[in-house]
């Protein structure tokens, strides 16, 4: 990690209870400006909660949180979500059913006051590859892939620089999955954005992100690179076994 | 504008211009989808023609409802007297049509003030969870823990009996369901990914559950109104037919066979023509009712 470009997501000794339930217990990143973490680990492992964390939806944890420079309380700062935005995992439940692709992306932008909304719209619409001719559909004329493409121009629109990626491609064929991966590839370039970004996938980890992190009952285990990840260059016995279990599947 | 309502490939396009042309398609498809079935179109046509009936009543009608001949009591039906006359000679078709405007108006009424009550109390309560939704929802079983004709009753001789405390007191027994209904709905939408994306744009509470939360329950919420019309229809007038709903002489349905209660045996046409009426709207209404359900509720598909 470049020790030049400041820390755009800092995450020290975060905890979550659900109850009596310890969901994360004491998890510390750090992610430079445009770079990308990634967080792997089973399904109840905690990563989806630190996201959820960051992501201002669930206000109860304890710990240090930064983003963007702006240390996170109970009360959030009012440009907060023009500076974070989130892309689901399940395309199918993240778009309004009852909302046209032109109403969700307009929202953002309704409620941050920003202006000039047709211009934004059919630019980030062309930003994420989709035909203009989608702009007034509804979801459900739509394909996964597409929906997946009007979540991230979603989160795009009001030009957020740290976008966090919940699974966002582990609801999609293969072929499109790629598609998706390399779009936002493409767009971290050109906006300087920083990822962070939860799968259980390792491979679409690994592709992404320089820096992975892995998870196993609450506690992030070991970090390593993406290339000693890929090397199985692994120090914790849970990082080899998902390592094993992600290479019988591929 | 007015035009392209009729133009097929405009409404069905699937790339939509505007917003408008979407919304016009979406409407199209539910209709195409409501059409299809017979039954709900004969409950729609019925409706709409005893909703003209109680507008045209001033031109449809033969006779005044309100003058008494008692030189032509109890006539049975005829070309001077479409449906006969009453106890007190009034013309009974007339008084039909007119007792149409009492009836459906008051049950309208009814809709107007539960509908956004219900929806409201459901939304919020089952939105913010947590001690609203206690407060709001223990109300609400008080509410529903009343015998519904017993509270309405006991309502209506605490004012005074009348066309307007006949409908709050309707209303006032008849909200509880919809905000449950409306909390059971929110319940299932608040968690959902979508609204987490609408949060995240810092949206506010009261934004989220108007914009993005009540035009979703909207579609259970019409269902379920449309299928207690009947209910509130009938609850009219059995109100009425205590003596507690509108008041003689005005042709209230229930009033009416109240009134000619006495005649059943002999001059049977009396009551019978304005129960004939009460249970075609009811019926009318539940066939419209089990069409939109059909349309409208995600849960049937």
């Amino acid at each position: 990690m470049s020790h030049t470009r400041r820390d755009m997501i800092i995450v020290d000794d975060l905890r979550v209870r659900f109850g009596s339930h310890d969901a994360v217990r004491g998890v510390s990143f750090r992610v430079p400006e445009g770079s990308s973490f990634g967080i792997v680990g089973e399904s109840g492992s905690g990563k989806s909660t630190v996201m959820r964390a960051l992501a201002g939806l669930n206000d109860l944890w304890d710990g240090y949180l930064e983003i963007a420079g702006m240390p996170l309380g109970r009360g959030k700062p009012p440009d907060f979500f023009r500076r974070v935005q989130m892309v689901f995992q399940d395309p199918y439940g993240s778009l309004h059913p009852r909302q046209t692709v032109d109403r969700a992306l307009s929202e953002p932008l309704l409620v941050q006051g920003i202006g000039d909304i047709d211009r934004r719209i059919r630019q980030v619409l062309a930003d994420v590859a989709l035909p203009a001719a989608a702009r007034f559909r509804y979801p459900h004329q739509l394909s996964g892939g597409q929906r997946q493409r009007v979540a991230i121009a979603r989160a795009l629109i009001s030009e957020p620089s740290v976008l966090l990626l919940d699974e966002p491609t582990s609801a999609l064929d293969v072929s499109v999955q790629a598609e998706i991966l390399n779009l936002l590839a493409d767009l971290r370039e050109e906006r300087k954005l920083t990822y962070l970004m939860v799968s259980h996938n390792l491979a679409v980890v690994a592709h992404l992100c320089p820096w992975v992190g892995v998870m196993s009952n609450g506690e992030m285990v070991e970090i390593l690179s993406a290339e000693d990840l890929r090397a199985g260059r692994t120090r914790n016995p849970q990082t080899t076994r998902l390592r094993e279990l992600s290479a019988e599947l591929g | 504008m007015i035009g392209r309502l009729f133009d097929r490939a405009w409404l069905l396009s699937d790339s939509p211009q505007s917003r408008a042309q979407a919304a016009w398609g979406r409407r199209y498809r539910l209709w195409c989808d409501f059409r299809a079935n017979k039954p709900a179109l004969y409950g729609l046509a019925t409706v709409i023609a005893l909703l003209a009936c109680a507008i045209l009543a001033p031109l449809l009608a033969t006779h005044d409802p309100v003058t008494q001949n008692l030189g032509q009591r109890l006539l049975p039906p005829s070309t001077q007297h479409w449906l006969g006359t009453d106890e007190l000679g009034r013309d009974v078709y007339s008084r039909l049509l007119y007792g149409a405007r009492v009836t459906l108006g008051m049950v309208l009424a009814v809709v107007v003030l539960v509908a956004p009550i219900g929806l409201a109390v459901g939304c919020v309560a089952g939105y913010y969870r947590g001690a609203a939704d206690v407060i709001l929802m223990r109300v609400t079983d008080v509410f529903l823990a009343f015998p519904r004709l017993i509270l309405a009753l006991a309502f209506v001789a605490a004012i005074q009996p009348g066309m307007t405390s006949a409908v709050i007191a309707i209303a006032l027994t008849t909200w509880p369901p919809y905000a449950r209904l409306a909390r059971a709905e929110t319940m299932t939408i608040r968690d959902a990914d979508y609204i987490a994306a609408v949060r995240m744009t810092g949206a506010s509470s009261g934004r989220i559950i108007l914009r993005h939360i009540m035009p979703l329950c909207l579609g259970s919420l019409i269902v379920r109104v449309t299928l207690d019309m009947s209910a509130i229809i009938i609850f009219a007038a059995s109100l009425g037919f205590l003596g507690m709903g509108a008041q003689p002489p005005s042709p209230e349905w229930g009033t009416m066979i109240a009134t000619a209660r006495r005649f059943l045996l002999d001059q049977w046409w009396v009551p019978l023509i304005p129960g004939i009426a009460i249970l075609v709207a009811s019926l009318a209404f539940n066939l419209l009712g089990d069409g939109l359900r059909d349309v409208l509720d995600p849960r049937q598909g």
